[in-house]
Order: structure tokens, then sequence, then C-alpha cells
């Protein structure tokens, strides 16, 4: 099973978002994806500064096998970028919500009134995935 | 569900992340592909090749039959053991199929094509075999494992009995022998030093299992795409196919033209091709951070922009060089500087000349 924390939000396209303070959110993606997608090998980041709209390609991550793009689980403003995955990609494998986190956006949506699952509705969604 | 090979069950127990390939259920990896790819250029890691198809062909004219369905010439195996790369094709000088043949005796040679084209291979080898009065039997029967690394050949030793064992590590490089109804070849598709067996499938198993207590790695097919591709080897479907003929995939090695007598199926395609020129399969090396895949379009810096774009056919990232490494079929010269577009991106690359890694070694300055 994989790991699904439970103060967390989740899409359908396997990313998460962690709430701040003061409308920061800080986004990755999910235990689920990155063991789906194996060894990581190269993650490309969005640009600080760069406007996202929901749903929008921001970041790609590829591993051995394939290159898979990232949604943005929100509009905002990218206030930070995980730096340490250039040299490293492999912490998104060891630690997909902590270390292995990529961006950030400063916005002015609540992760709670988006159209975000909690993880107990993500756990189910990958249930029903898998069957 | 897929087809399985005898030692399915065996990966599942083992943890491995199981995928379609070709119609058969393979283990794609067993938690950390890289981890696989580096045990095998380090020590010693292996792989259940059972869904490639074993064919056995035989009868009296077993070696004309053989000198007239493949491009390279089965005349230059000169004692029973010895194997020889060649493709099979079609009159255009299309590649049915690569695979490698061995020469078990006068009258009995045996084929290893790959799971994907074997129907077609079949029906394509049976077409003609009447002609020559040679029976050709799938060997269902067998399974295949390949153990890969620098220390593969002494761990694999160790499944055969002391005076077999000093038989199979004398063994020069693309030779085999027999044991019984197992067949041991110093052979193999990662750029290392090791065996690939063919054993009854109902002992597959247990020597899997005591390869695995002597050290050897499970790995799956991914650490095998990397690995191959690393040692600059063709993968059938991407860097050759029944579009594009040896010439243009990196194979002239593999055709023999010499002796002029001799005919074979996609002799003339070839000679017209070779009078022609065309496009060549070369090495790439991406200059910048990210990852070359199949099917990205390479272009040539400098050159007009008349001179059409060549296109990758097998990329990945080289764990061995942490470097993306790609094979491509390029229309321009070799020593062009080239551009390669990733997502709309041009990315610097070089032209380089494969294999990338060699025994553990990289052979390329990045």
């Amino acid at each position: 099973m994989s790991n699904i924390p439970a103060d967390l939000k989740y899409t359908k396209s396997h990313e998460w978002v962690r709430q701040g303070q003061n409308g920061a959110v800080e986004i990755g993606i999910t235990d689920h994806a990155q063991s789906a997608l194996g060894d990581l090998v190269f993650v490309e980041v969005p640009d600080v500064g760069r406007a996202l709209r929901a749903g929008d390609a921001c970041a790609v991550v590829e591993s051995v096998k394939a290159a898979s793009d990232v949604y943005s689980p929100m509009t905002g403003k990218v206030t930070a970028s995980n730096a340490a995955l250039a040299s490293q990609p492999e912490l998104l494998n060891q630690d997909p919500y902590g270390a292995g986190w990529l961006f950030r956006l400063e916005t002015s949506e609540s992760a709670d009134a988006a159209v975000l699952m909690s993880a107990a509705a993500y756990a189910g969604f990958l249930a029903d995935e898998s069957k | 569900m897929g087809l399985k090979t005898p030692l399915y069950d065996v990966h599942v127990l083992q943890g491995a992340k199981i995928v379609d390939f070709g119609g058969w259920d393979m283990p794609l990896h067993y938690g950390s592909q890289i981890e696989e790819h580096h045990a095998v250029r380090r020590d010693a890691g292996m792989f259940d090749v059972s869904h490639m198809a074993i064919v056995d062909v035989r009868g009296g004219r077993v070696r004309e039959f053989l000198r007239f369905l493949l491009a390279n010439d089965v005349a230059r195996l000169k004692s029973s053991g010895k194997a020889l790369y060649s493709c099979m094709l079609l009159p255009n000088g299309g590649v049915i199929d690569d695979l490698i043949v061995y020469q078990l005796s006068d009258t009995w040679y045996r084929l290893v094509v790959n799971a994907g084209t074997r129907t077609k291979d079949l029906a394509w080898i049976r077409s003609h075999a009447a002609a020559y009065a040679v029976a050709v039997a799938e060997r269902q029967d067998l399974a295949m494992i390949a153990v890969q690394g620098p220390n593969a050949r002494h761990k694999a030793a160790s499944l055969l009995a002391p005076p077999q064992q000093s038989t199979v590590l004398d063994l020069k490089t693309f030779c085999g022998a027999e044991f019984g109804n197992w067949f041991v070849a110093r052979t193999g598709y990662t750029g290392e030093d090791g065996f690939e067996i063919m054993i009854p499938a109902s002992e597959a198993a247990a020597a899997w299992n005591q390869l695995h207590a002597q050290g050897v790695k499970p790995a799956g097919l991914g650490a095998r795409d990397t690995l191959r591709l690393e040692a600059g080897m063709n993968l059938y479907g991407n860097d050759m196919d029944e579009s594009h003929h040896p010439l243009e995939s990196g194979l002239t090695w593999t055709v023999a033209f010499e002796p002029l007598s001799r005919e074979f199926i996609g002799r003339s395609a070839l000679e017209n091709a070779r009078r022609s020129g065309g496009p060549e399969l070369v090495g790439l090396i991406l200059e910048d951070r990210g990852v070359l895949r199949s099917h990205q379009k390479v272009m040539a810096a400098g050159l007009s922009e008349s001179v059409p774009a060549g296109e990758v056919t097998s990329g990945t990232f080289s764990p061995t060089m942490n470097r993306s490494i790609a094979l491509a079929r390029v229309p321009f010269p070799a020593n062009a500087a080239v551009q390669v577009d990733i997502r709309g991106k041009l990315h610097a690359a070089r032209i380089v000349k494969p294999p990338f890694v060699r025994h553990g070694k990289a052979l390329i300055e990045i």
C-alpha cells in the first residue's frame, strides 16, 4: 500500500497539496506516483514568478522509463521551486512528501475549497483505479 | 492476462513489477531498475529471457538453408557450439528480425528470435524451410536465463558439476556447450561478460533460486534496456524494423557480402542501398540535462534547413554515465553538431560511435 498522509489534499493526476499560512501551498507528487514511475532521473520544476492556472502542465518528472507532466492543482504564482531535485532526482523517490517537494505557490484559493480530494477520497480513487 | 514464462511465479514472489511485453507478463524491475543495472555492471545480475523463441532447425541441407535465409553467413561457424548474430531480411532488405544462431552440429542449428516477432518469424522460416527439407521445431519446453556481469560466469558455473564447470569457464566469447538437455553459451545483451543458459522449463525455477543464493541479482526488462543501449546494441522494433535495412540500422557489420557467390534473401536490395548511400544509425550523448526518447527529432546545427531531420530510435538515461544517451537515425554527416527537440525545446547533443559502455567502463568522454 502506498503512503497517503491524512493532512494533505490530492488530485486525480497524483499531485499532493500541503496548505501553509497566508495562501501559501506546497505541491509534489504522491508516493503512488513515484512508485509507478520508478527510479526518477530528471526533474524539471517551474521558474519562480511563473503564473499558473489550475490544470497547467508546469513540471516534468522523468524516470528511466518515461517522461510525465505534473499539473498545477491550483491557480497562483510560483514562489519557490525545489532546486535540489536537479542534482538529486532520487529525493522524489525517497521522500515524495518531504525533501521531494516540487514547488510552492502563492494562491488566493484555499486547498480546502478547491476541487481536491481528501486522503480518504484519494485512497478510494487509487483502489478504484487498480480494479 | 498475458503469456507467462516458467519463472513467472518466482518473479512475483521476489516482488517484481510485472508489465506486458509483446503479450508476455514480464518483470520490469524488482524494486529499483537502476540498482539492477549497476549490479550487472559491477557484479552479476540475471534476466528471465524465456519469452524469446528458441527454434531448432535440422536437416541434411540446413546449412545451405540458413546461408540463404540469413544476411550473415553461417559458413563462418566452423565448429559446434559457435554462435553468430544475424538479421533475417525481406527481399527489399527490411529487417524481419535479428537473431542469434548457434551451430549444434552439421545438421542441427538453433535460432533464438525475439518474443514479439515469434509468429511471423516462424511462418517466414517455415515457408522457406520446406524447399530444403529442413525441420523447424519451436522449443517451448526450454526456458532461458541470461546471467550477466563481471562475476556472472563464476557464479553461474556453480549450477554445473565440477568437470562441467571447467568446460563452461573455458568457453570463448560467442561459444556454447551442451550438457545433456542444457545449453550454456557465452553470449548476452548487456555489454558485460556472462552466459545465456537454456534449460528444461521444469528446472528453471530451481536454477534461478540457486543463482539467487549465489548472490546473482534478479534484473528486469527495464535494466535490460538501459544495459543494451549503453552497450550500443539495437532493439528490434526501435532501432530496426521492416521499414529499414541493416545498412541504415548500424548493422552493416552483420551482413556478409562476401563471398559474392552466396545468394541470400535481401542481397540485391542491400547492394543497391550500399551504392546509393543513405541515413545512418549513430550514437548521441545529450550535452544538457534531460532525457532523450525515441521519436524525438534530431536537427543538424549549421546545416541548411532543407536537410531533413533525423530521429531518435532509442533513448534513455545512462546510469553508468549519469547522462542521457540514444541511438538515432540521421541523414547528415556523423561529425555534425546536432540539437534534439525535447518537448519543443532544442537541446545540444553530440554524435558519437557506440558502444557507450563496455565491461563496466564508459568508453566516451563526457
